[in-house]
């Protein structure tokens, strides 16, 4: 994986003693918070609904062992002894004293972190696909790139003020697993007809309050013109985007709102101009970083043999395991969704557990994957019970990977000052109704997303099945949608009809499945089902 | 009544203003009447407590309590941690916050 050099240490170490000083003079006096906010927040540090929150950038969701066994230790030194991995691939502590920020960060440093540019209109930490490296239908390594356009975007001097947050994803397979299209930018790599890789341009997706598939607005990007027209579709968005009103400033109401083809006329004209400057670092900076993500050294000689007597590992294998590229390996997920536990929460034990397995099984690299789960990238399958075993008697061998009881959930109104709903209890509700081995094979890949209010942390609109919690008069209510996907055949839910309560809303889920029981041909997915037959027979359901 | 609640600056634990000085317990919360914008401006200057506002509470026979459950939550922590609220031993803390 990527190893700093000297410029991005310095700047990180810069970084951390200039914010040192910031904290000084805030609890000093000599900076008010209306002064002081905008600085926390382009460090990470939020005020939430019962302390400072920090987040932390985990760059395109790759972790090595030492990182994560800081982000343990973290865990315990400073907060309550458990982190919560995002729907961004990162990690957010709730419990954050201003005063011991300064020394979190430098910590973070230490192991090539740091939580700047996860917060503020900027261009936020960049994800990816997590099988990214390892899985067997990419086409190529889609981190390089993603590596590349973290160093193009990071204190970039003209896109710190943007007139909004801004969201890159990039992957690299026709299997899309980073929800590309729901993004501000979303960049696929593909190769042409000459075999020579480059990148195809998604522009103007979106979750929130408006929810937008991002169009394709150029098929074929040459690799040397990469960050060059990355500058031309941000350029025109800097300047044209909605400043004057908040919610219609992202760059998916700027796309809609002239055309997909007038924007793309602009990004062109644009990126005419960019390309006489020139702007693009040379091909040698990308092939440099490259060679970081070199393949680890595989045991070429190593058996695909699995010995599967032992059930509760049978039944993980089946759920929690995907082809890897090399034969004799997997790819190796950990569900952070225990029945009855907080999507996305691992406790600090948890986590330097998952760091030291990782050095011991999967090459010293984990990822944070979109759907607040870990994963084991490089597991070789002669170790994998012995993984499973570890995982086991460390309550983190939950099988549910993409089944009903691995639920998106945001932290909801437990903890974020901007819900209106609590997320988590309806997650808890529904793993715990649903969540049984019987279950979860008779509903097959169902995902289920829960979002605590319309900014869509909880990404609700790309369930298949999903929950939007909503203020109703001071009281909590729950509208149900039908139909969302976040992969290569994205799709925007559909509300049902008028919300519920926290119990009603789970009885909405268990009728939309019985549905699809009723309903289901052959191998169907909930979400294959529900496009055949339509909202109707659902409707009838739940509120007949 | 009108309560006051802000964050400690150091910390950032939720507060309630008391009349006084600050508490980590709504119950000790002070009914400010129309005063809170002028104990707002005065404490926030002296950095006793930032991102302070005014909400609307009820003094009941069981204590103090927010009207909005955003407030009651705040009051007593995440209700999906008891360990984590301010009265980790006492399971029916959660009955006045829902």
């Amino acid at each position: 994986m990527y190893k700093y050099d000297q410029y991005d240490q310095q700047m990180v170490d810069t970084r951390v003693a200039e914010f040192r000083d910031q904290v000084r003079r805030r609890l000093s006096g000599e900076l008010t918070e209306d002064q002081f906010r905008p600085l926390r927040l382009q460090n990470g540090l939020y005020l939430q609904l019962h302390a400072y929150m920090l987040r932390v950038a985990v760059p395109y969701g790759t972790l090595s062992s030492a990182q994560m066994k800081v982000l343990g230790d973290i865990a315990d030194k400073y907060d309550r002894g458990y982190g919560h991995f995002t729907t961004r691939q990162n990690i957010q502590y709730n419990w954050i004293k201003l005063e011991d920020t300064p020394d979190i960060l430098a910590d973070l440093a230490a192991v090539e972190m740091h939580a700047i540019q996860t917060s503020g209109n900027c261009i936020r930490n960049i994800s990816s696909d997590q099988y990214a490296g390892a899985a067997a239908d990419e086409i190529v390594d889609p981190r390089p790139y993603a590596e590349l356009l973290r160093q193009w975007s990071s204190f970039h001097p003209e896109f710190l003020v943007l007139p909004r947050k801004f969201k890159i994803a990039v992957i690299a397979s026709e299997t899309d697993r980073a929800a590309m299209r729901l993004h501000d930018i979303g960049i696929k790599m593909v190769k042409n007809a000459a075999g020579e890789i480059g990148a195809q341009f998604y522009v103007g997706g979106g979750m929130g309050r408006t929810p937008m598939i991002g169009p394709m607005i150029r098929e074929f990007v040459p690799l040397d013109q990469l960050i060059t027209y990355s500058e031309a579709c941000l350029r025109v968005y800097n300047r044209y985007g909605r400043r004057d009103n908040k919610y219609k400033a992202r760059i998916k109401i700027l796309v809609h709102e002239l055309g997909k083809d007038e924007y793309t006329r602009q990004v062109e004209e644009e990126f005419a101009h960019l390309l006489t400057l020139p702007i693009e670092p040379p091909l040698a900076e990308l092939e440099r970083i490259k060679t970081h993500f070199a393949d680890p050294a595989f045991d070429t000689s190593a058996t695909d043999d699995l010995d599967l007597s032992d059930p509760d590992f049978a039944l993980w294998v089946k759920t929690n395991t995907h082809a890897h590229k090399q034969p004799g390996y997997v790819i190796a997920n950990v569900s952070l969704k225990p029945v009855g536990g907080i999507p996305g929460d691992a406790s600090a034990d948890q986590i330097r557990l998952m760091a030291q397995l990782a050095k011991d099984y999967s090459f010293d690299e984990l990822r944070v994957t979109h759907a607040q789960n870990i994963v084991f990238p490089h597991v070789k399958k002669a170790d994998l019970y012995t993984l499973w075993q570890a995982l086991d008697a460390a309550e983190l061998s939950a099988a549910n990977l993409d089944s009903i009881g691995d639920i998106i959930a945001c932290p909801g109104l437990d903890y974020c000052s901007l819900a209106n709903a609590r997320s988590i209890p309806v997650a808890q509700k529904i793993s715990e109704r649903f969540g049984s081995a019987e279950k979860q094979a008779e509903l097959g890949e169902l995902k289920l997303k829960i979002s605590g209010c319309i900014n869509a942390c909880g990404h609700h609109h790309a369930g298949h099945i999903g929950i939007l919690g909503v203020d109703k008069k001071g009281t909590e209510n729950y509208q149900l949608l039908l139909g969302g996907c976040e992969g290569a055949d994205t799709s925007l839910g559909q509300i049902t009809g008028p919300g519920f309560d926290e119990n009603g809303i789970v009885d909405a889920v268990e009728k939309a499945t019985g549905v699809y029981l009723a309903n289901k041909e052959g191998d169907e997915r909930f979400l294959d089902t529900y496009r055949r037959i339509g909202m109707a027979p659902f409707k009838e359901a739940i509120y007949g | 009544m009108k309560i006051l609640t802000g964050n400690d600056l150091k910390t950032g634990a939720v507060t309630w203003w008391t009349g006084v000085s600050w508490s980590l317990d709504v119950n000790e919360s002070a009914d400010v009447g129309d005063q809170g914008v002028d104990i707002i401006a005065r404490e926030e200057a002296a950095r006793n407590v930032f991102a302070a506002y005014v909400i609307d509470g009820e003094k009941t026979a069981d204590g103090v309590r927010p009207a909005h459950i955003k407030d009651r939550i705040r009051a007593l922590g995440p209700t999906v941690r008891p360990d984590l609220t301010l009265k980790p031993s006492d399971p029916s803390a959660l009955n006045w916050v829902i």
